[in-house]
């Protein structure tokens, strides 16, 4: 009676998804580093609502990504620290099985968590009630895209003292075009045009990552392993 | 076959320091290979290299006669492997932590895991979760779950840490009903087993 990969798959989501709500500070943490810097911009600066709609899209993404980096050096890194991740590279599950299925987990706890708070956030920012709908899509391509891209800078840095910085270094540049694409597209939606070039863009991405980062990561884990 | 699992002249370097001088070792159904040495000799190096964690520079390990990278999955189903850190998840249960790592081998039932842990003296802290168990237990459920598990090659590093006396017997015990059962066993360990088995030993050097 083996297990299918499928099996192991859901298992290890539900395991992730039990270790997360088991640690709700860990989901905490960055949903309010979120909530606090994109509510400090209208702080900051003068109260004008004009003003504050035109720097609106870049201040929400630029948190974000801030927001799911702060969330990604946990990815691997405890497993690690444990010994559990060995233990999952030694399951007769690919580690290509292992990395999807933590990835996935992942963002379904900071992700999806980010974007439901998006809203609180965009009333923050004055951005109106009619864009909501595109920044919520953008943000939940965004995220899920960045998860890819993190777990494999997570899998390369796990093995580094202060690897969380260098995980930064190599996970923010690859991300420039998250935020270009997001931006534009919930800039698009306040100004009142459609919005629909920048988010298909981001979708291609999110499926481009989807496929090929599992394997990049599960390349990248079984480095550090060694 | 005889020899299940054969390593052959490994050669394993750390940064420039030659760590696995061409060590060749072999283990046949029904034996306990004995790994002992000083510290630093490279045991748990060999250890890592027989589970397939880590490749060799050269040589190679072959299982039923075929490389384990090749025929990594089947190797992997066969084998349950216990680091010197017990790997368990302090937020889960002891009971949790083996359903979800004895469940991507097998699909377990819930009273064999118990049996499990109640065969290793540690089923009263089943619902516990394993960060409040000491250094002994946890040991003890990592041990339930190479035993839940039931493979047939166990891979332990260092089993008898951490262990008061009857823990020590317990871990003989199970080593002696493995084997005697036909399975194989490679062990790290400083101290002399004192096995009631067939026992093949290596003793490693710098």
């Amino acid at each position: 009676m083996k297990v299918s990969a499928w099996e192991a798959f859901w298992l290890i989501v539900r395991r992730e998804m039990r270790l997360s709500f088991r640690r709700p500070e860990q989901l905490l943490q960055p949903l309010v580093f979120f909530l606090i810097v994109t509510t400090l911009f209208p702080l900051g600066l003068s109260l004008q609502l004009s003003l504050l709609r035109d720097i609106a899209p870049g201040v929400l993404w630029v948190s974000a990504l801030l927001s799911a980096l702060l969330s990604l050096d946990f990815l691997f890194k405890s497993d690690a620290d444990d010994g559990t991740l060995e233990q999952l590279a030694l399951s007769g599950h690919g580690l290509t099985v292992i990395v999807a299925a933590k990835t996935l987990a992942h963002w379904l706890v900071t992700g999806v968590a980010l974007v439901l708070v998006s809203p609180i956030v965009g009333t923050a920012l004055g951005i109106p009630l009619g864009a909501f709908a595109t920044m919520l899509v953008s943000l939940a391509l965004g995220t899920l895209t960045l998860s890819w891209l993190g777990a494999i800078g997570a899998g390369l840095t796990i093995g580094l003292r202060r690897g969380n910085v260098l995980l930064s270094l190599i996970v923010l540049p690859l991300a420039t075009p998250l935020l270009i694409f997001g931006a534009a597209a919930t800039e698009r939606a306040i100004s009142g045009t459609s919005p629909a070039g920048a988010l298909y863009f981001l979708a291609a991405l999110c499926v481009f990552t989807c496929t090929l980062a599992p394997f990049a990561a599960a390349a990248a884990l079984r480095i550090t392993l060694e | 076959m005889s020899n299940a699992l054969c390593i052959e002249k490994v050669h394993v370097w750390r940064g420039d320091r030659h760590v696995l001088q061409g060590v060749s070792t072999q283990i046949a159904r029904g034996e306990l290979l004995h790994v002992s040495g000083p510290n630093g000799t490279g045991k748990t190096t060999l250890l890592r290299v027989a589970s397939g964690l880590l490749r060799p520079e050269q040589g190679s390990v072959t299982w039923l006669g075929h490389s384990i990278v090749e025929r990594r999955a089947d190797y992997q189903a066969a084998l349950a492997y216990a680091a010197h850190e017990p790997a368990l998840k302090g937020d889960l249960t002891a009971l949790e932590n083996l359903r979800f790592s004895v469940g991507l081998k097998r699909r377990p039932k819930p009273q064999e895991l118990r049996g499990a842990l109640e065969r290793t003296g540690v089923a009263a802290c089943a619902d516990l979760p394993a960060r409040v168990l000491s250094a002994g237990q946890r040991r003890r459920v990592s041990l339930a779950r190479v035993i839940a598990m039931q493979a047939s090659l166990w891979l332990l590093d260092e089993p008898y840490a951490n262990l008061d006396a009857a823990g020590s017997e317990l871990v003989s015990g199970l080593l002696q009903d493995h084997v005697a059962a036909g399975g194989l066993a490679l062990v790290v360990a400083h101290r002399e087993l004192a096995l009631a088995c067939s026992v093949r030993r290596l003793e490693l050097n710098s």
